[in-house]
């Protein structure tokens, strides 16, 4: 999976979290939470859809490290190890 | 022989457009059976029945919005001749509020043409229910294309583009307006009617989220709890020692329910809100709490609540800290004579054994009305939770 494709899982996942927000918009620097008017349920049930699919743990003392499109990819890209 | 009402979901609620039946004439039905799916200005809600017997009519039809109280189906209950006294079988209707009067609205579903021809239990997901309620299709008339003959997001928009053009009159308020109309409407009320009181307490909530971080290390992803769900269990555990507040308004006094079913304020996306119950929250581990409470989140915001959890909350919890407000000082939501708000974790300066040591505090506040219980009362309620929130292990 190259990184490009991360970021498209990461979309489809907070797509399915906030269907009616055009997600073209995000902006990737900016924080998801405040762009999508994301609660801490949503948030957790991102994280919970994101270990499901990408099989990767997400401590609770790293959710803060998951807080934009770009660091969100980049986190799990890590844990990935992806090129 | 039983009448099966449209039931009263919330003070808010004047009448309710059916949108399927999921049972036909013939079949019996057991107490807790979905027996409809109704839309409401607020959600579209699979209404349970309310006793067990056989379905021998039904007296509307799906496409048809009828006021809070209409006899929808007619049931032979059980044990019960035929041609008994009427007795209505639905959950009792909670005493009449003037909200205005329902919108004049008419169905672009045309009646079928004879009563009794339900079929089966239509097999569609909340999405797809809500798209064919958007659209005014009649979900039992899609013919599903998905697994085991569901129908599908598709079928419903290709059932909607070969639908005959509804009447002109479809200019009727969106469902966002008309929810925010039903909110006036309830809250209007209850600043009219209730004389509001209001007290507010900081709690060091610094222990429970030491043991929440603690307990979440032990857990997977799926499990770990949010520290929303202690709130919830203190604020039962705390009605049992002060339970008038534990009260439904009715016929101009006070009647203390049974049981604690704590209502959740959950915000919609795209404006608006609900507040449905969690079921017995007292009795409820943390554990049960945290996977019904996400449970009901997802599915208020997919439009797919029980009847139930919109009649029965018999007092309502708000937060809104995660919108950065310190304190809530809510409007209470009739007939309930309480709420309890939550406003943000903040880190302040804090005595603790003559130290000025830093901790997470959280303000709570407890709107209460006036004719039910005092001051003092409600002081005894928000000193319990913040007691109770001192030993979250015990929760």
């Amino acid at each position: 999976m190259t990184k490009d494709e991360l970021k498209g899982t990461v979309l489809r996942i907070l797509g399915t979290i906030a269907p009616e927000a055009d997600l073209s918009q995000l902006k990737p620097d900016m924080r998801i939470r405040d762009q999508l008017d994301i609660d801490s349920m949503d948030a957790l049930n991102f994280f919970i859809a994101l270990h499901k699919e990408l099989k990767v743990e997400i401590p609770e003392a790293d959710y803060p490290k998951l807080t934009t499109l770009n660091n969100c990819t980049e986190y799990l890209a890590a844990r990935l190890v992806l090129p | 022989m039983g009448e099966f009402v449209m039931p009263q979901l919330g003070a808010d609620m004047s009448a309710g457009k059916l949108i399927s039946w999921h049972k036909k004439v013939g079949d019996r039905v057991q107490r807790g059976d979905i027996i409809a799916y109704v839309e409401t200005d607020k959600a579209d809600i699979e209404v349970e029945v309310f006793s067990t017997g056989t379905i021998e009519k039904f007296l509307v039809q799906p496409g048809e919005k009828v006021p809070v109280g209409t006899p929808m189906a007619i049931i032979q209950e059980e044990g019960k001749p035929p041609g008994a006294a009427v007795v209505p079988v639905s959950r009792p209707v909670p005493p009449a509020i003037s909200v205005p009067a329902p919108i004049p609205e008419i169905s672009a579903i045309p009646p079928r043409p004879t009563e009794g021809i339900a079929g089966p239990r239509v097999r569609i997901s909340p999405a797809a229910r809500k798209l064919a309620a958007d659209l005014g299709v009649d979900p039992s008339s899609v013919v599903g294309t998905g697994p085991g003959g569901r129908v599908t997001i598709e079928d419903v928009q290709q059932a909607a583009k070969t639908r005959v053009a509804p009447p002109a009159a479809e200019a009727a308020p969106d469902r966002q307006t008309r929810m925010r109309q039903a909110i006036a409407a309830a809250m209007a009320r209850s600043k009219r009617e209730i004389p509001h009181y209001y007290l507010n307490t900081t709690i060091d909530i610094t222990p429970a989220l030491a043991w929440l971080t603690q307990e979440n290390l032990k857990r997977s992803i799926e499990d770990r709890l949010v520290y929303g769900v202690l709130l919830l269990k203190a604020v039962a555990l705390a009605l049992r020692q002060v339970p008038e507040l534990n009260s439904i308004w009715k016929e101009g006094k006070a009647v203390p329910s049974s049981e604690i079913h704590v209502g959740v304020a959950i915000s919609l996306r795209g404006g608006g809100l609900v507040a449905p119950a969690l079921h017995r929250t007292d009795q409820q581990s943390l554990d049960e709490l945290m996977k019904n409470f996400r449970d009901l989140v997802q599915r208020a915001r997919s439009w797919s609540l029980r009847s139930s959890e919109l009649s029965d909350p018999t007092i309502t919890v708000t937060s809104l800290g995660e919108q950065g407000v310190e304190a809530v000082f809510g409007i209470i939501y009739p007939p309930q004579v309480a709420l309890v708000g939550f406003g943000k974790i903040v880190e302040r300066p804090w005595v603790v054994d003559k130290q000025v040591v830093p901790r997470s505090l959280i303000t709570a506040t407890l709107s209460g009305d006036h004719r039910v219980t005092d001051g003092h009362r409600g002081g005894l309620f928000l000193t319990a939770v913040e007691r109770l929130l001192q030993e979250p292990e015990k929760l």
